[in-house]
C-alpha cells in the first residue's frame, strides 16, 4: 500500500511544484514507484517542470469525469521507468473536482505506487481542500521570509485540523549570506516558529530555474547543491537519517536527526 | 447601663502558635476594629513584640471577600512577628468569591487560529504571528507570544498578560489596545508581563510584578531554628 503525501505552502510561488517534481524524481531514482498528481487545475505547471507537456492527452478531470481510465491519463516520465505524472486540466477550474472524487482516485492509485505526491495549488480555498483530502501526510514548503512562514503556519494549523499526520517542513530558497545580514530568517527561527520537524533546507540555486525551464528536475544535476538537498529530502522521507546540509559543504550539521526517522 | 459585651475576638495560645477566633455574629468591620485595637494598642506592644509566631484565623460560619481578606491581612501586617498561616471558615471556603480557577492548555496557536477562554489561562506552547489568545482573566504563556493576546476581555482591568518570550504583535487588556514599539531590542527578548496603569498598557520585567501586584506576592513564613 502506497503512501500519499501532499506538498503545500499557503503562499504561492515558494516552490511547491519544484519540490514535488524533485522529491518525486529522487524517490524514483532510489527505485520507488512514484505517481505525481498535479491538482493545480487551471494553472498546471508540473508537466512543464518534468518536460512532459507535449505528451498530455488526458488529464485528472478526464479521469474523474470518467472520460478515460486512470492508466490512460498517467504519463510515464521520459527518463525514469517508475515515475508517472497525472497532469492537471488547463482549461477547467478548481470546481471541476471534489474532495471525495480525489480521495477515491488516490485510493485507487495506492495499490500501484509506493508514493503518491500531490502538488497543491497556492491558497487555502477549495483547491487546497481538495488536494489535502486524500493525503496521509504533508510536506509544507516555505521560504525563509515572514510572509511565507506566516502562511505556512496557517496551513499547518489547517492540516492539523484535518488530522493529517504532523506536517514536515522544507525550507526553500535559503541563502546563508542573507541570514548573516538579517535579510531573511535563519533555519532555527523558522523551525522554532512553526514547531514541526524539518525535512530539509534547499538552497537558492540558479540551477533550479534553469532546470525548470529545461523540463529536467534539478536532482538529475549532480553539480547542483539544490539537487543534492532534494535527494537528501527523499532519503529522509524514506526514513533514512541524513545530516542536514545547509548551503556550503562545510556546514553539515545535525538537527533533530532522530525525529526524521518518524516520517517513513 | 452598658450590656456586658462578649469580645468579638478571642485569642488562644497553642503549641503551634496563636488561634484567633473572630465572632461571626457581628459585622466584620466591628470585628476588625476590635482586632486592630488588640493588636495595635500601645499597652499591647509588649505582648506582640515577641518571637515569630504562626497565626491561625478562624472565621466561624462567616465567609469574607477578597478585599476583606486584604484588610484583615493589613491589620496583622502591623505586627511583624505574626505570620498568618491559615485562614478558615467552618466547613466552607473562607472566600465568598470562589478563588480564580486557572486552566492549563497545551499546543501552538497558529496563524488564523483563535483560542478563546473564560477565566485564567496557562498556555504551555506558542502563540504565533497571526494567532490570537483571548481570555476573560489573566493570560500566562509558557512559550513564545508572537501574536495577539487579549486579557480581561469582559472588562477586568486588573489582569496581566505574561509570556516567557514576549514578542507580541499586539496586546489588549480590557478595551485598551497597544502595540510594541517599532524597535524591539533583542535584549528585551525575555520573560515579561503587561498590565494596565493609568489607562495605558505597560510592559515590565517579571520580577517587578510583585511591586505592582503586592497582594499576589507569596510570603515566607518566618521560622526560628534552635
Ligand atoms: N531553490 C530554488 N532556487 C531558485 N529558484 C527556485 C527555487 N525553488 C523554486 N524556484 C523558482 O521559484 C519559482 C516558483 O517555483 P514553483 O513553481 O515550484 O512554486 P509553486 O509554489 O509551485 O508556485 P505556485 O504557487 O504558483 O504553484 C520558479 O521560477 C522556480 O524556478
Ligand atoms: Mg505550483
Amino acid at each position: 500500500m502506497g503512501e500519499s503525501i501532499v506538498v503545500t505552502s499557503g503562499k504561492g510561488g515558494v516552490g511547491k511544484s519544484t519540490t514535488s517534481a524533485n522529491i518525486g524524481t529522487a524517490l524514483a531514482l532510489i527505485g520507488k514507484k512514484v505517481c505525481l498528481i498535479d491538482t493545480d487545475i487551471g494553472l498546471r505547471n508540473l508537466d512543464v517542470l518534468m518536460g512532459l507537456e507535449n505528451r498530455i492527452v488526458y488529464d485528472i478531470v478526464d479521469v474523474i469525469e470518467e472520460t478515460c481510465r486512470v492508466d490512460q491519463a498517467l504519463i510515464r516520465d521520459k527518463r525514469c521507468e517508475e515515475l508517472y505524472l497525472l497532469p492537471a486540466a488547463q482549461t477547467k477550474d478548481k470546481s471541476a473536482i471534489t474532495s471525495n472524487q480525489l480521495r477515491r482516485l488516490i485510493a485507487d492509485l495506492r495499490d500501484q505506487f509506493d508514493y503518491i505526491l500531490i502538488d497543491c495549488p497556492a491558497g487555502i480555498e477549495s483547491g487546497f481542500q481538495h488536494a489535502i483530502a486524500g493525503a496521509d501526510k504533508a510536506v509544507v514548503v516555505t521560504t525563509p521570509e515572514h510572509t511565507a512562514v506566516r502562511d505556512a503556519d496557517r496551513v499547518i494549523g489547517l492540516l492539523e485540523k484535518e488530522r493529517i499526520a504532523t506536517p514536515k517542513l522544507v525550507i526553500n530558497r535559503f541563502r546563508k549570506q542573507l541570514v548573516k545580514d538579517g535579510g531573511i530568517l535563519d533555519v532555527e527561527e523558522v523551525v522554532s516558529i512553526l514547531s514541526v520537524d524539518l525535512l530539509g533546507v534547499i538552497p537558492d540555486d540558479e540551477h533550479v530555474i534553469r532546470s525548470g525551464n529545461a523540463g529536467e528536475p534539478v536532482v538529475w544535476n549532480s553539480a547542483s547543491l539544490a539537487g543534492k538537498a532534494y535527494r537528501n529530502v527523499a532519503r529522509r522521507i524514506m526514513g533514512e537519517m541524513v545530516p542536514l546540509l545547509v548551503q556550503e559543504k562545510e556546514q553539515n550539521m545535525l538537527v533533530k536527526m532522530k525525529k526524521w526517522l518518524g516520517f517513513a | 447601663m452598658a450590656k456586658v459585651v462578649k469580645p468579638s475576638v478571642l485569642i488562644k495560645g497553642t503549641k503551634d502558635g496563636l488561634l484567633f477566633f473572630l465572632d461571626d455574629s457581628l459585622p466584620f468591620s466591628i470585628v476588625l476594629n476590635e482586632l486592630k485595637h488588640k493588636l495595635l494598642h500601645e499597652n499591647a506592644s509588649h505582648i506582640w513584640n515577641g518571637p515569630d509566631m504562626r497565626v491561625q484565623i478562624k472565621l466561624g460560619k462567616r465567609q469574607i471577600t477578597r478585599s476583606e481578606e486584604q484588610d484583615l491581612r493589613e491589620v496583622f501586617s502591623a505586627r511583624k512577628n505574626l505570620h498568618i498561616h491559615t485562614l478558615e471558615s467552618d466547613g466552607i471556603p473562607y472566600l465568598l468569591d470562589s478563588p480564580r480557577k486557572m486552566e492549563m492548555l497545551t499546543g501552538t496557536v497558529r496563524s488564523g487560529q483563535v483560542l478563546s477562554h473564560q477565566g485564567d489561562l496557562l498556555l504551555l506552547g506558542d502563540v504565533n504571528p497571526g494567532g490570537c489568545v483571548q481570555s476573560t482573566g489573566n493570560i500566562f504563556i509558557l512559550g513564545a507570544l508572537r501574536g495577539l493576546a487579549h486579557a480581561g476581555s469582559d472588562g477586568d482591568e486588573s489582569v496581566i498578560i505574561a509570556a516567557s518570550i514576549f514578542r507580541p504583535t499586539q496586546l489588549r487588556i480590557h478595551n485598551i489596545i497597544s502595540r510594541p514599539p517599532d524597535e524591539w531590542k533583542e535584549s528585551e527578548n525575555h520573560m515579561r508581563f503587561a498590565y494596565i496603569v493609568k489607562e495605558q498598557i505597560a510592559v515590565d520585567k517579571m520580577n517587578h510584578l510583585s511591586h505592582i501586584r503586592p497582594e499576589m506576592e507569596w510570603k515566607e513564613i518566618g521560622r526560628k531554628f534552635g
